[in-house]
């Protein structure tokens, strides 16, 4: 984004070009200094879309109820206080509490570094199975490719929902397996994207250059096409991440996710769902926590794969 | 035409048989036993004894080498037998076939939703010249990506059952009831809907034969509903199998959400007890929904639009 902006701001750093003369130049500028718009800091760019800088304030709130947890909730999120039960949000109980007392906010807080850490877990999964499979595909070409894509087509044909299901019900319940049955469920689109991105890689000069110059396969892979081809990957995996939590938090919501008294963000909402015309707070807060985060992140995923949004 | 046809139909058949091998291989070589994880998920553990398991392997043919369980479960499938459910010993199509019709009921009503509201969406923000509303039309979608449907649901329930008593919460019965498990599983399928169809429009929307037709003189409403909607809506045809595969496992969820019989929820249901053949027949109906609805677009997109050609680019 700072590149495809930076034409324009040096274009406007230069409007007196009438003045041939190049001493004239060295005359016109002190004066002509002030006339021109204030020069604009990189940063401030960012400052005029506002949904973008929310999203990223939003997301380092979330990594850091990831990692220290108890820098934003200090109590404890599996005791409560049973005189408290089923309080409404308030100063003291910012989020409510639940059937058994224990604090909401302290239990989403401290659920974030499991729902994270699993979708994490699945998006590094399918990103290096995903991308090393098109990668290959689109380096190597010829039947491998033909292979490789072939089981991509099958897998893209069952619904990602049900083949993450599948595999749960086989591997069994609990945070590993939902992130490996997540992770199964988005190698195919990763595999896809690798292969176009290393296919469009492939065909470029440079790479026809190291081939023609005697440079080995895997160092044409490593030194060119690796670092050419990762950007739309990556950019892929960030918003992949976000349908990561979706797909975790809709599992753990099942209950295939960590068991019971934990506190993951799914199933906070659906211990929740029994109160829900007690209490309104205990689903639709968990809930509005887990589209936040999915939609700073997708945000900033439209942010890096380069696309234009007002906010 | 006949080739097409037929090409269309092997491609589709091999996917299948594909899909059928991927599930066969995801449930039943990964590590672990699956009648011990079936006694164990289904039933009290300690009740189960060592002959007890070694019958019901003998029953299932898992005491055969795995090629060989491979070949048997083919042969089945090929005769339209999924295998049996382990819990309760009813044939799988039989179990998936008494439970289908709420969630078709369930898919048909969330699809006239999605095409409502996802088409609306795309209608409008492609014809209005109002630039904050075609932004604000725009921006729906990706946000109605990023919200869990589940929440969605039961947002929907919270207002429309329990604090207006309109709809009832949860159940199967009559109308009524379909009502917010239908836009809640519509609701993501109509933001693909008119992520897809916006596209399509705004570029239908340049092509020269609108000039002309602005130049004849006809409306603009009329020339957008009658010329670049209809030029539009066939390159978005081609997201019909996807839409079926989300309404599909969209409907897992819903139906929880909303305590409703159907497909999804015996997949809930299979998947809690380990139930790997009713597991492994849901999602193999899954892919023969996809494919079957991918292999009717493609065998009608060339008699909707003539100038989709046919047999030349398939081999």
């Amino acid at each position: 984004m700072t590149q495809t902006a930076l034409p324009s701001t040096l274009r406007s750093e230069v409007p007196g070009t009438e003045s041939q003369d190049p001493q004239n130049d060295e005359v016109r500028s002190p004066a002509a200094a002030p006339k021109q718009a204030p020069k604009k800091l990189p940063w401030t760019r960012w400052l005029r879309k506002p949904g973008l800088v929310i999203s990223g304030l939003f997301l380092i709130l979330v990594v850091v109820a990831a990692f220290f947890p108890n820098v934003l909730a200090s109590g404890d999120p599996y005791t409560g206080d049973s005189t408290q039960a089923l309080q409404s949000p308030s100063a003291a109980h910012w989020f409510g509490t639940d059937h058994l007392g224990r604090d909401l906010y302290t239990r989403v807080v401290h659920g974030t570094s499991l729902s994270l850490r699993t979708a994490l877990v699945a998006v590094v999964i399918a990103l290096f199975s995903g991308g090393v499979f098109g990668i290959m595909a689109g380096f190597l070409g010829g039947w491998v490719d033909q292979a490789i894509m072939r089981v991509v087509d099958v897998l893209l044909a069952i619904p990602s929902l049900l083949l993450s299901l599948a595999l749960i019900s086989a591997l069994g319940f609990g945070s590993t397996n939902v992130a490996i049955a997540v992770a199964i469920g988005s190698v195919a689109t990763f595999a896809r994207i690798a292969r176009s991105q290393s296919l469009r890689v492939c065909q470029a000069v440079y790479v026809e250059a190291a081939r023609s110059l005697g440079s080995r396969w895997y160092t044409t892979l490593r030194r060119h096409v690796l670092p050419n081809a990762s950007g739309p990957i990556l950019a892929l995996a960030v918003l992949e991440f976000g349908m990561a939590i979706l797909s975790v938090s809709a599992l753990s919501f099942l209950g295939y996710g960590a068991p019971r008294p934990a506190p993951e963000w799914g199933s906070l909402v659906s211990e929740g769902r029994n109160y829900m015309a007690a209490a309104w707070w205990l689903t639709t807060i968990p809930g509005l926590v887990i589209a936040a985060t999915v939609l700073a992140i997708n945000r900033i995923a439209y942010a890096l794969s380069g696309e234009r949004r007002r906010f | 035409m006949v080739r097409y046809i037929g090409m269309r139909l092997l491609l589709a058949v091999g996917v299948l048989w594909a899909a059928y091998t991927v599930t066969f291989v995801i449930l039943f070589m990964v590590p672990g036993d699956p009648i011990s994880a079936m006694a164990a998920g289904g039933m009290d553990s300690g009740t189960v004894s060592p002959e007890q398991l070694d019958a019901m392997r003998a029953e299932y043919g898992f005491d055969q080498p795995l090629p060989v369980q491979y070949g048997q479960y083919l042969f089945a499938a090929l005769q339209g037998d999924l295998g049996t459910s382990v819990q309760t010993g009813q044939p799988v199509t039989t179990a998936i076939g008494q439970v289908l019709w709420p969630t078709v009921e369930l898919s048909i009503a969330a699809l006239v939703v999605a095409v409502i509201f996802g088409g609306a969406i795309a209608l409008i923000a492609t014809y209005t010249n109002l630039r904050w509303l075609r932004e604000t039309l725009l921006a729906i979608p990706p946000l109605a990506i990023s919200l869990p449907t589940f929440w969605i649901g039961l947002l929907l329930i919270q207002w429309f059952s329990f604090s207006w008593n309109i709809f009832p919460a949860m159940g199967n019965d009559g109308f009524s009831a379909l009502v917010l498990p239908a836009i809640t599983l519509g609701l993501p399928i109509s933001a693909l809907v008119a992520q897809v169809l916006a596209k399509s429009l705004q570029e239908a929307a340049i092509d020269p034969y609108v000039t002309t037709a602005r130049a004849k003189g006809i409306s603009r409403i009329r020339v957008h509903l009658g010329h670049v909607l209809r030029n539009a809506t066939l390159p978005s045809l081609t997201m019909v199998g996807l839409i079926a595969g989300n309404l599909l496992a969209g409907s897992v969820i819903v139906e929880t959400v909303f305590s409703r019989q159907g497909v999804g929820q015996l997949t809930v249901q299979s998947v809690t007890m380990q139930d790997l053949p009713v597991v492994q027949g849901v999602v193999v109906f899954g892919a023969v929904v996809f494919i079957a609805a991918n292999l009717i677009v493609d065998l009608l997109l060339p008699v909707a639009d003539p100038r989709v050609t046919v047999g030349r680019s398939y081999a």
